[in-house]
């Protein structure tokens, strides 16, 4: 059975994605990002925190596939991977768009569940 | 369609998400229509091209629901299934979630609250796999739904401007 919509995207990596974004600094790193690569030393630069630090970020980010990092360059520069940010709108987008889709069939079928109870209402008068 | 407007995603919480909206019509006609199998199946379909040949609801609590999805243009299908935990007929019902493409299970609480004569209804999914939660304890790190939409796409963005 072939899955469809949101269902064709991996839970796993999802929740990793998810869970990379869920930190401010990952975040902020990720918009430092997309102006360009940058080493870990240009990328603690504007926070408060240590080399270390931004470092274990860093891992985390790259393990959810976030960035990359090269690993031949001796300043070992990062640089973004849109692809699972992407993924992960998109999923967010379809979650959206089922049930906005879903509610405006209910609206009509609201619609036809009010008149029905109308007339009901009305026949039973009648009957009195 | 005057209440589409009033359609709100949001993420409560790390491990939530939630979906509202606001319904022309008394509370107990909508808590039908989200209870009673005939009335869901026709218009709990998503975007154009979707059937549900199955749908099945046993609403008493411990009872199941069953669903299924089909594309009638390409074939494809996707699942639903899951048990009520709470009925409070026409208020509230919680019950579990499990997407059949998706290991982890959910909960979901589906509130129906009077608003004059329109009725709000409001979804919270509460993601709690046994991965999910093991991971978390491992990390020390909230995992899962773990940050809102609105943050996503100011994000997104903020890199699409770079």
């Amino acid at each position: 059975m072939e899955l469809s919509g949101y269902a064709s995207f991996s839970p796993s990596r999802l929740d990793a994605t998810f869970a990379a974004l869920a930190d401010p600094t990952r975040r902020a790193i990720l918009a430092r990002l997309a102006s360009g690569e940058a080493s870990v030393s240009e990328l603690t630069a504007p926070f408060a925190m240590s080399q270390p630090a931004i470092s274990k970020h860093l891992r985390v980010l790259e393990s959810a596939g976030l960035i990359i990092r090269e690993r031949e360059a001796q300043r070992r520069p990062s640089r973004l991977d849109a692809k699972p940010l992407a993924e992960a709108c998109q999923w967010l987008a379809e979650y959206r768009q089922f049930w906005e889709s879903s509610f405006q069939q209910l609206d009509a079928l609201l619609d036809e569940l009010k008149t029905k109870r109308k007339k009901d209402k009305k026949r039973k008068h009648k009957k009195h | 369609m005057i209440y589409s407007a009033s359609f709100k995603m949001s993420t409560p919480s790390d491990r939530e998400i939630q979906v509202t909206r606001v319904f022309d019509a008394p509370r107990d006609l909508v808590f039908e229509a989200f209870t009673k199998p005939e009335l869901v199946k026709r218009w709990l379909l998503g975007p154009p091209g979707w059937s549900m040949p199955l749908c099945e609801i046993d609403l008493k609590v411990g009872g199941a629901y069953r669903y299924l999805w089909h594309n009638d243009s390409d074939g494809r299908e996707m699942g639903l299934n899951g048990v009520f935990r709470e009925i409070v007929s026409p208020k509230l019902l919680v019950a579990t979630e499990n997407p059949t493409w998706y290991s982890s299970e959910s909960l979901d609480t589906t509130s129906f609250v009077e608003e004059g004569d329109v009725t709000r209804m409001t979804i919270t999914v509460l993601y709690q796999s046994t991965e999910v939660r093991d991971a978390a304890l491992r990390s020390g790190m909230d995992r899962g739904m773990a940050m809102s939409y609105d943050r996503l796409e100011e994000l997104m963005s903020s890199i699409h401007a770079a």
